[in-house]
């Protein structure tokens, strides 16, 4: 006679076991995310008014507010956005729909693979020398300008620790995510669509421009949405460039002063006293607020624009 | 005849212990008493609320090949995969009736399916083997069920390598990756891979639709020597395959079973006008 | 009737003047040449980052007045004292080592339960609560690290850390390498969840036939098929724990020494960094320079890490069709 299978109930056991552990891993995580939730909707709640939202900070606990940080935290990532998003769609477009495949290409690739995992505080050291001192290349006492300084576009060179600045800071950081999350709608459109337009006589830019940037849309806008999210949250390099920590007004055109919300909360949550604590936690909960709006935008889209494109 | 002597013809295994324990008289009876291996009455099956088989009464005998034909989506490798319970993965799918292997229940909830599928192997249509070496491959079915004593499994996988008359092919390169074998091979390597845990019956999905006429052969060929020692059921869309490997013949039409018996009756004298239009391809 | 409609067709299809061949190739050729200048402002990129730094950890190296500094000393010297003392010690090492403890505890932490968890997605979750699931990871994703560094300071630290053992501070090693790890948990979980993904079904019906419990099929076919993607998730992960600023900023402390005591304060080389840009120090100085030197530091080893992620993900990758 053969030998004997190994018992059944004990193979069923190890089974049941691994499942356990695997729910138990899964719950843990969950778990964390609500105390983390709870933990920060507790201390900060009682300090979210809209007073906190309207004033500017201060040395004493109770007149401190948000309104600087808030409304820097609009102004960059509003920069941010508007500078990462259509480069790294243009980026992707180039990669996805016209590049041919070659060692540069595969180069390019690996470079921005390489690009997302260099951590954010390295590009604000790129980007206190490019933006803020322009590799010093002016020298002269005087920052160049052009513009009227009372118009909103007005810009200098140096940019100094300005919006603008910030606000490229982040594109920088952002740019990387922004085009491999294009690269991935892109290749997620069907290549039959393309066939299917260019037996049509569709030149090149035409079968991007009306099949596959519509069809990679909802996927685009998603991935923009996380990318920005990530945006929001930045704080390590625009601390570098120099983000004021007290800022006494909001910014009035793309040379002001700034200081966006993470910045103002590390600043808080770094002190010792525990009301600059309360602050802090109250400033978290309006940033997780902001976040969770983004990400149901995020869901939202995800589930009601994205139709298959195949049957 | 390419029967190894460790692959012991099925009824000489130490049976298996849950389906055993539940009915140690029947499971040990030979395979004589038991000219049916499958049988099934009154059989339907369900995906959601489609209903994908209609009320099936077959017969599938011990150690003979038995063909399901019949076009695209009559039902025919639900009903296979009813046989080694491989429907529990998929979400929705139900059954009601008999259906029993040598006279076990296979729809009863309690019913060991892991000890089942070591029972009843399987090979699925496009070949799926593992990302790992061929003998991994072969190996990994013996490792999960320890049916071998340790020193036999390199035994058990040359055995069963034979088996699927693979062995002459790949017997220099047992530790290089599975997916380095051509289309073809690789189906033998997941026949070998079935036959390794000893199962009483074999169970392939339209196991020649993705492979080349060359390769198609050599697997017929195959079929036809493993017939002597397991019941095999193939699921098979080429009408000429059936009738070149089958004993009997099972034609399915729309969940329906139309018309089962004789593969050779069934080709050359169908009772049934559908049958005939299907058998001659006028239809399907 | 069908041959009517077609000439009419056709006869409208003729009315327009289509673009002519010149005009067409000149805007595609402009479109094309934008396009490829955006793609090599991603190369710019990188070596504006390595010029930067390599010039300014040139400049450290070269500096004025400090002979004591050298190549050889500052990756081998395991003393960092650059603010106190008279005579100011550069050697990065405790530095290296306190970000390795943080992103070892966070490793510890997070790599085994993202991979656990990505497993009961993947093969165990119904679909409805998979779906729930994973948002709820997105949410944790899209958190600010400085929230779960304020995490750390305010729940971590006092509700976990100090009832288990009073030689816990105010800051350690051990409460920023928690918090690290619970923000690098859904990259791994999400990046692990995609690769188990990856894996095709039909390796799945094979596994089950031969008899496979669920934990076989799990553990001894999805994931060993599955492994190149798990691994450069990991290495993906651990990258993100070391370039990890704002947490260790605020949960670490600010004590650089060569230490494995996971209750004891530690410098890393992102804190270092902040601690140096919140203005500690003088621009014109010689710590002023040395961030610069860390930050290559920190720069060639996550390079590293993230290259030999792509290498593991290319050249291991099972190809299924």
């Amino acid at each position: 006679m053969g030998p004997r299978t190994i018992t059944t109930s004990r193979r069923m056991a190890s089974n049941r076991i691994f499942l356990y552990g695997c729910f138990a891993a899964t719950s843990i995580a969950i778990l964390v995310l609500c105390v983390l939730m709870i933990s920060i909707a507790v201390e900060g709640w009682s300090s979210v008014s809209w007073r906190f939202l309207d004033s500017f900070a201060s040395r004493k606990a109770a007149q401190a507010g948000i309104k600087a940080p808030l409304m820097g935290s609009i102004w960059v990532c509003a920069i941010c956005g508007l500078v990462a998003i259509p480069m790294g769609i243009g980026t992707a477009i180039y990669l996805e729909e016209f590049a041919k495949r070659s060692r540069v290409k595969r180069l390019i690739q690996l470079n921005i693979s390489n690009l997302s995992g260099v951590p954010s505080i390295v590009y604000g050291i790129l980007a206190l020398a490019a933006f803020v001192r322009c590799f010093g290349l002016n020298t002269g006492d005087a920052p160049w300008s052009l513009g009227n300084p009372e118009s909103l576009l007005f810009i200098q060179f140096p940019c100094g620790p300005s919006v603008l600045a910030g606000g490229l800071t982040l594109a920088l950081v952002i740019l990387p995510i922004m085009i491999i999350a294009s690269q991935e709608a892109f290749r997620s459109v069907p290549q039959s669509l393309r066939q299917g337009a260019l037996a049509l006589g569709s030149t090149p830019w035409q079968v991007v421009w009306r099949v596959s940037l519509p069809a990679a849309l909802p996927t685009i806008m998603t991935g923009s949405i996380l990318a920005m999210s990530r945006a929001v949250g930045e704080a390590a390099p625009l601390l570098v460039i120099g983000g004021f920590l007290l800022v006494f007004q909001t910014p009035t055109n793309l040379m002001s002063d700034f200081t966006v919300l993470p910045l103002q909360i590390f600043n808080w949550a770094g002190r010792p006293q525990a009301d600059f604590h309360k602050l802090a936690a109250a400033a978290i909960i309006v940033q997780l607020i902001a976040l969770l709006v983004f990400n149901s935008i995020a869901i939202i889209i995800r589930q009601k624009l994205q139709r298959p494109l195949q049957s | 005849m390419m029967i190894p002597t460790t692959l012991r013809p099925p009824i000489d295994h130490a049976p298996p212990t849950s389906i055993d324990q539940r009915r140690p008289d029947e499971a040990r009876l030979p395979a004589a008493a038991h000219p049916s291996a499958i049988s099934m009455r009154g059989f339907n099956s369900w995906y959601g609320d489609h209903q994908v088989l209609h009320a099936l009464d077959l017969e599938i005998a011990t150690r003979q090949v038995c063909a399901f034909i019949g076009p695209s989506g009559c039902g025919k490798s639900t009903l296979l995969r009813w046989i080694n319970r491989m429907n529990d993965t998929i979400p929705g799918a139900r059954a009601a009736g008999t259906l029993s292997l040598h006279g076990i229940d296979l729809l009863d909830r309690s019913l060991d399916v892991v000890d089942l599928r070591r029972r009843v192997g399987m090979v699925f249509q496009k070949p799926n083997p593992f990302p790992k070496s061929i003998f991994d491959n072969v190996a990994f079915g013996p490792r999960l069920h320890r049916v071998y004593a340790r020193t036999d499994l390199e035994e058990l996988v040359e055995q069963s390598l034979r088996a699927s008359a693979l062995w002459d092919e790949v017997k220099d390169r047992l530790d290089s990756s599975a997916l380095g074998l051509s289309g073809g091979q690789q189906q033998r390597l997941c026949i070998a891979r079935a036959v390794a845990i000893g199962p009483e019956m074999l169970l392939m999905d339209e196991p020649c639709s993705a492979l080349d006429p060359r390769s198609t052969a050599s697997i017929e060929q195959l079929i036809r020597e493993l017939r002597a020692s397991y019941t095999i059921v193939i699921v098979t869309h080429n009408m000429q395959q059936a009738s070149r490997v089958s004993d009997s013949t099972a034609f399915f039409y729309e969940g329906r079973l139309i018309e089962s018996g004789a593969t050779d009756l069934l080709f050359t004298n169908p009772k049934n006008r559908q049958t005939e239009d299907y058998v001659t391809g006028r239809f399907g | 009737m069908i041959a009517a409609a077609a000439r009419t067709a056709a006869e409208i299809a003729q009315r327009g003047t289509p673009c002519s061949l010149l005009v067409r190739r000149r805007f595609e050729g402009s479109i094309r040449a934008v396009l490829w200048l955006l793609t090599c402002l991603s190369v710019v990129t990188t070596a504006a980052i390595i010029v930067v730094l390599a010039v300014e950890t040139y400049r450290f190296f070269t500096a004025q007045g400090h002979p004591e500094i050298s190549v050889w000393s500052f990756f081998s010297g395991t003393e960092w004292s650059p603010l106190l003392g008279a005579q100011p010690l550069f050697g990065v090492l405790p530095l290296v080592a306190g970000t390795l403890l943080v992103t070892t505890i966070a490793g510890v932490v997070a790599l085994p339960m993202g991979l656990m968890t990505a497993v009961y997605l993947s093969e165990y979750a119904p679909p409805r609560r998979r779906v729930a699931l994973k948002a709820a990871l997105e949410v944790l994703a899209g958190v600010p690290t400085v929230v779960y560094g304020f995490f750390a300071v305010t729940f971590i630290t006092p509700m976990l850390l100090q009832p288990l053992s009073s030689s816990f501070g105010t800051y350690s090693a051990m409460s920023a390498g928690i918090a690290v790890g619970i923000m690098i948990l859904p990259i791994v979980c999400s990046l692990c969840e995609d690769a188990l993904r990856a894996v095709p079904q039909s390796l799945r019906d094979g596994a089950y036939a031969l008899g496979s419990t669920k934990f076989d099929v799990s553990a001894k076919v999805v994931v060993p098929a599955a492994l190149s993607g798990i691994v450069a998730a990991f290495l993906l992960a651990l990258t993100r724990a070391i370039g990890e600023t704002m947490i260790v900023a605020l949960a670490a402390g600010g004590l650089a020494h060569m230490t494995a005591d996971p209750s004891s304060q530690v410098q890393t080389m992102t804190a270092y960094m902040v601690q140096i840009f919140l203005g500690d120090a003088p621009a014109a100085g010689i710590e002023y320079k040395s961030s610069y030197a860390v930050a290559f530091t920190l720069f060639l080893i996550t390079f590293a890490l993230t290259w030999i992620g792509a290498i593991v993900l290319r050249r291991y990758r099972e190809e299924y069709e």
